[in-house]
């Protein structure tokens, strides 16, 4: 018996093992981009290989912000973040405002094709970016909204209420239903019983949602890099092409700025992690 | 839209009937809350796409705004010349190869971590931090990180090729260039970055699924493997297609990464159908022809969402 236990043992240790060996791997080439911001660019080209930083330091950031006076070429870094964090947050709020009704409608009302309300939402979802950048610069250059932070902001308004009406219908479905009945008998209407007693109720839903939207719009490129024709207009995803030119490559600056756009990102899934997998998994069992 | 004459005619017995406070009532209150929803739709997302459909009949090419126009007679050309060109062709062949391997690959090896996570008895959460790593990369992100990792000449591959002895020379194995190593890499940047959403949800359904079931398989000898086959996998069913839904949703993420990796080159190596949209219609300025392009793309899209999502609802039948 006691062989049997040390052996069992012995697999247990092997498995925890093999699971550290596997996410280190997995998570180890995000540190190493990371770093490579901190480090001097002769480290990073060197040959052979250097893997130990000698030396840290922060001129990729400095050159990045202007800092630098004898880089002459600058990556107009603010006008980036002006622009990503204008068109994310503005689409966040409105198209999360906008999901949590829809939602709402889907988790609590049964109407007549409602399935079919529902799959057409979400299959919208799936129309590649690709395929609606070249009528949407068409439409747009007709009505001169190419370059506009706000048009560009109405795409990402549209893009992003499928996914969070499926979240927001997921959490809703998680609230007792006895909640809004009493609140009916209570004297309340359908909207007060929506916006007093289950809604505050569904906040961290809301928040999950706006985590999800607000990265999406952070991240998106295939939209914006059809959308927006000059540099003033552009957002941090496109922006990224000005650190290559056709046979160099400035990897460090790259890495400085990818560091930079993962800041709300990491901010967000340290949020996020525990509500993340309830909410995606909800419609998995119940539908 | 007809939304509401189908709610109108549809919800007379609804239950929900009594609770109406007079203001507004059972069958309209849905329709309301949907509205906003689906005008935004339909002007952003579904009249671009009809239009979109429109210009794919016409020869329109950006520099010469008077090409936009409908002719009954030449309406089908962008789609003849479409396929009859043999890069065309070769994007679609790559996409199938590049999908077929890509999303079986990510759930597989999804399916395996979950499973091993499920198994660990020490630091759980940490793990579960680490997971999340690639979530936090943009897929522009991620293309930009292999791209680097794959260069020949200063890239993570080849340095830890070199170093640990196995490469002789600088710059040897271009792995962006040379044939079957260009779509592997892009493959292994996309299976990356799938990994954490596909392995979240699998494991949360191994850690929901019910513990007595594997007690009484226990109790009858069932081994670890005819567990996982004839439990636990068949029980994973939903969360599967869940996961695999979710992954369609988002398949021509792939443009962002082979965009930056590559670019769909050299000589159309790496060409997607995606990036050869790009190509058609931005480089070109062959709006017309690119627009004929990319419908071949929503119909792969909505093609593989739709099946995900129907054994999705049968999965969820069965159970």
């Amino acid at each position: 018996m006691s062989f049997r236990a040390g052996q069992r043992r012995r697999n247990q240790r092997f498995l925890n093992a093999l699971a550290w060996f596997v996410l280190v791997l997995i998570a180890l080439p995000a540190f190493w981009i990371v770093l490579t911001a901190f480090r001097p660019n002769v480290e990073i080209n060197s040959w052979p290989p250097v893997w130990v930083p000698q030396e840290i330091t922060l001129d990729a950031f400095a050159t990045m912000f202007g800092l630098n006076p004898d880089e002459r070429m600058r990556v107009p870094v603010e006008s980036y973040m002006r622009n990503s964090l204008l068109a994310a947050g503005i689409s966040t709020v409105v198209a999360v405002s906008i999901g949590t009704l829809a939602g709402y409608a889907f988790a609590r009302f049964r109407f007549r094709f409602q399935t079919a309300a529902f799959l057409g939402i979400m299959l919208s979802r799936a129309i590649p970016g690709v395929a609606l950048s070249l009528p949407l610069f068409i439409l747009f250059n007709q009505m001169r909204l190419v370059n506009n932070i706000f048009g560009l902001a109405a795409v990402y308004i549209a893009m992003n209420i499928p996914f969070s009406t499926w979240l927001m219908d997921g959490f809703f479905r998680q609230i007792p239903q006895d909640l809004s009945e009493a609140a009916y008998i209570d004297g309340c209407g359908y909207w007060s019983a929506f916006w007093r007693v289950e809604l505050p109720l569904a906040l961290p839903g809301f928040a999950t949602a706006a985590i999800f939207a607000f990265l999406a719009a952070w991240n998106e490129f295939q939209i914006v890099s059809v959308l927006a024709r000059s540099a003033a207009a552009r957002t941090f995803p496109p922006g990224l092409f000005d650190f290559t030119e056709q046979f160099t490559f400035d990897w460090r600056g790259m890495a400085a700025m990818s560091a930079i756009m993962m800041v709300p990102a990491i901010i967000f899934v340290i949020l996020v992690q525990r509500n993340l997998v309830s909410g995606m998994t909800f419609g998995a069992t119940k539908g | 839209m007809t939304l509401q004459a189908q709610v109108q005619s549809g919800s007379s017995a609804e239950p929900e009937q009594r609770f109406t406070d007079g203001r507004i009532s059972a069958r309209w209150f849905p329709v309301f809350m949907l509205l906003p929803a689906i005008l935004f739709i339909l002007v952003i997302l579904l009249f671009p796409l009809v239009y979109s459909l429109y210009v794919s009949f016409t020869p329109y090419e950006l520099l010469k705004p008077n090409s936009l126009k409908f002719e009954l007679a030449r309406a089908l050309r962008n789609y003849q010349r479409l396929f009859a060109d043999a890069i065309f062709w070769k994007s679609v062949g790559n996409t199938i190869v590049f999908l077929f391997l890509s999303i079986n690959l990510s759930y597989v090896i999804a399916l395996g971590l979950s499973q091993l996570l499920a198994r660990v008895t020490r630091g759980q959460g940490l793990m579960r931090t680490l997971l999340m790593v690639p979530m936090m990369f943009a897929p522009i992100l991620v293309g930009f990180q292999f791209r680097w990792f794959f260069n020949a000449n200063v890239g993570l591959v080849n340095n830890l090729l070199f170093s640990l002895g196995l490469m002789q020379e600088r710059g040897q194995i271009a792995w962006l260039v040379d044939e079957p190593l260009g779509m592997f890499s892009i493959i292994v940047a996309s299976i990356w970055m799938n990994l954490p959403v596909l392995t979240i949800i699998l494991l949360a359904g191994t850690l929901s699924l019910p513990v007595e079931t594997f007690e009484a398989a226990d109790v009858d000898g069932a081994s670890s493997w005819q567990q996982f086959r004839f439990i636990t996998f068949p029980l994973l069913a939903p969360f599967s297609y869940i996961a695999l839904t979710i992954l369609s949703l988002d398949i021509s993420r792939a443009f962002d990464i082979v965009r930056i990796m590559t670019d769909g080159g050299p000589a159309h190596r790496t060409e997607l159908i995606w990036t050869y949209v790009t190509r058609l219609a931005i480089e070109n300025t062959k709006f017309g022809l690119g627009s004929a392009m990319s419908w071949v793309t929503v119909v792969l899209a909505v093609a593989f969402t739709l099946y995900f999502f129907r054994q999705l609802v049968r999965s969820r039948v069965v159970r």
